[in-house]
């Protein structure tokens, strides 16, 4: 088990040097070239000679990457052009508010994709089924943002029961000491300000968690399906024991393992979902920044979120196969992030 | 989701084996599994629909220009911001923020989508099988290098790879292209050599081998043909998330450079301001991704589902 452990932990080398290296050549295939890209395009000569100078652009490419390498693995990100402020510092306050709704958004996706999954399995033909599954493929097609727009017309706009936009009413004036404002609401003495934060996720986060809770629904209704065919379920019904336990202990325990693995790996999807899902509620957090610094061309910010949010999916799917190995001793031979194609299917890139 | 169980799809293709023999009764000629994946596809109702919304989309996108009632870029109807006609029996989409008649503009968009869609799928098509083959054909280190990259670039979310690429390239029609179509890149790589890997150990792969078939022989004329079931499956849902993924660049500002040109996802951005006085404006163009996309998804899962004996019960 150790032995697996440590490989997978080798495994993630390559892939984050790699990584590095992708965003590295990155900024300096960007029109005008690197210093150029990070300074933005008011950027004056001596600026650009300046950043030159200390980032070292003028160096053999190799040093270069070297001393990107370095300053990144002591978490200096660069500056962010429309800020002015470290990237790292952006990527630290922003984080909380996109953690906060991809985690609302993957209790729901988990919370009604199971059962969901579960009963369409127990239903195998019938209308309940076909419709589970039609209903599932709808959710993987539908667009995030159209989505978002639906859910803000119907009750937003039209209904008035939930905020359309940002996280919390401003006129609370509430302080925020972890930057996850339900937990925040809780910690200052202040529910009023709790409710109003959580009220503010329920849309975005309905919307993002669709494409997870289709996925999550067709994974558990496929393997369910295969599970309540197998040899020891029959038996287990044939010992006469009730049909609650055969669910519970055998159904279950064995149909839910693929279902963990692929919960892992939503990770991904919701991150690059909550881009446009933030920028549709103009919610506040690291996706609507990024979709600002793209049309701002503010080219540092965009290369640190996206090696952080590319590190944070390795380090997802890597504690996945790991958790997975542990659970299934037939998986330490073989890796998840090899088997193709778990969420890449249908699933789309999580839009 | 069972994306992959290549090893099972073997008797498709050129492969002799999926030849009828002409010894059987003309009853048992529909049992090989590629006729019955076709017999499974036209029998399922949800393959029928996406066909039929497959084949709607094209036409619409390729007889736009007889389809539309007025010009996409028409200004046949007076309109202020705050009173922007929604769906009446002369527009039936209503018109849009400039005046425009919707319906037409819909019915434009579709082009845009479906020549994106194509483009971007072959593009990244022909780059992934090619990788693939490789990968498969040659194993070791090839392969273990080839596998590495995937892994790179499997793990950034696709949209923010796309939003990468696109910013490097530039913001054109053709850069949206390239950008999704280097994120599918890996999947058909994977899905390929997988599929080839699979089909490597196989009897016939053995009894081939055993009769001194070249290598190159093998692979071009046995694995690779037997290997491409899953590869055109996919291909079929990645024209799903192509459209989904160019109207979601389009939203976020990274698409063609002809703001004239109507586009699914860049006329939903633009209707953000509007949502309260014209939500029609957000409907249609959303309505027509979710279609479009949904035709090859359903069209994708029902041959997945076809091809795929685990489906069987």
């Amino acid at each position: 088990m150790l032995r697996f452990v440590v490989r997978r932990l080798l495994l993630l080398i390559p892939i984050l040097i790699g990584l590095s290296v992708l965003l590295f050549a990155w900024v300096r295939a960007l029109p005008g070239g690197p210093a150029q890209a990070l300074l933005g395009e008011r950027a004056t000569p001596d600026a650009v000679a300046q950043l030159n100078e200390l980032y070292g652009f003028d160096r053999p490419i190799l040093q270069q990457y070297v001393s990107y390498l370095w300053r990144v693995v002591q978490g200096d990100l660069g500056v962010s052009t429309t800020t002015r402020r470290p990237v790292t510092e952006e990527l630290v306050r922003l984080f909380p508010a996109t953690i906060e709704l991809s985690l609302f958004a993957l209790v729901i996706a988990v919370g009604l994709g199971i059962p969901l999954g579960y009963v369409a399995a127990r239903r195998h033909l019938t209308w309940v089924d076909s419709s589970a599954v039609l209903a599932s493929l709808l959710g993987v097609t539908i667009p995030v943002f159209f989505l978002g727009f639906i859910l803000k017309y119907i009750f937003a706009v039209q209904l008035a029961w939930l905020p359309a936009t940002g996280r919390q009413d401003p006129r609370l004036f509430t302080e925020h000491p972890t930057g996850f404002y339900v937990l925040d609401g809780f910690l200052v003495g202040r529910p009023d300000a709790a409710l109003d934060a959580f009220l503010h996720l329920i849309l975005p986060a309905a919307a993002l968690a669709t494409i997870p809770l289709a996925i999550i629904a067709r994974i558990t209704r496929a393997s369910v399906l295969d599970v309540v065919n197998e040899d020891y379920v029959r038996t287990a019904d044939a010992k006469g024991l009730s049909q609650g336990t055969i669910t519970r202990r055998h159904v279950l325990r064995n149909a839910l393992l693929p279902v963990v693995t692929v919960i892992g790996l939503q990770i991904g999807l919701l991150l690059s979902g909550a881009v446009l899902t933030e920028t549709v509620f103009a919610f506040p957090g690291v996706g609507s920044f990024l979709v600002d610094a793209i049309s701002t061309r503010d080219y540092a910010v965009v290369q640190g979120f996206i090696l952080v949010i590319a590190v944070i999916v390795v380090v997802v799917n890597l504690l996945v196969d790991i958790s997975y190995g542990l659970i299934d001793p037939r998986m330490r031979t073989t890796t998840i992030l090899q088997a193709p194609s778990v969420g890449a299917g249908s699933g789309g890139s999580g839009v | 989701m069972p994306a992959a169980t290549p090893g099972s799809l073997e008797s498709l293709g050129s492969h002799p084996a999926a030849e009828p023999s002409p010894d059987l009764p003309p009853g048992e000629a529909g049992t090989s599994l590629g006729r019955e994946a076709i017999r499974r596809v036209v029998r399922d109702p949800l393959a029928l629909v996406g066909a039929f919304l497959v084949v709607g989309f094209v036409v619409v996108a390729v007889f736009a220009p007889f389809l539309a009632p007025f010009g996409p870029n028409d200004r046949v109807g007076a309109v202020t911001p705050t009173t922007i006609p929604g769906p009446s029996a002369e527009h039936w989409f209503g018109l849009d923020s400039l005046g425009r008649d919707e319906l037409s503009r819909v019915i434009y968009g579709a082009r845009q989508s479906l020549l994106v869609g194509v483009v971007s799928l072959l593009l990244g098509a022909t780059v992934g099988i090619s990788v693939g083959l490789l990968a498969g054909a040659f194993g070791g280190w090839v392969d273990a290098l080839v596998m590495r990259i995937t892994d790179i670039m499997l793990s950034i979310p696709g949209l923010l790879f796309a939003i990468g690429i696109a910013a490097v390239l530039g913001r054109s029609l053709l850069s949206v292209m390239i950008a999704i179509a280097v994120v599918n890149v890996p999947i058909f790589v994977r899905l390929l050599r997988g599929a080839m890997l699979a089909q490597r150990g196989s009897d016939y792969v053995v009894a081939v081998r055993s009769l001194g078939v070249r290598d190159r022989d093998v692979v071009l004329g046995h694995i690779l043909p037997n290997s491409l079931s899953p590869v055109i499956v996919q291909g079929t849902l990645t024209l799903a998330t192509a459209i989904v993924d160019a109207a979601a660049l389009a939203f976020l500002g990274l698409s063609g450079e002809d703001p004239a040109v109507p586009e699914w996802g860049r006329m939903l951005a633009e209707t953000q301001r509007f949502l309260a006085s014209a939500p029609h404006l957000a409907f249609f163009p959303g309505a027509a991704i979710v279609l479009a996309a949904l035709g090859f998804t359903l069209l994708g899962e029902s041959m997945r589902e076809a091809l795929d004996p685990k489906y069987r019960r």
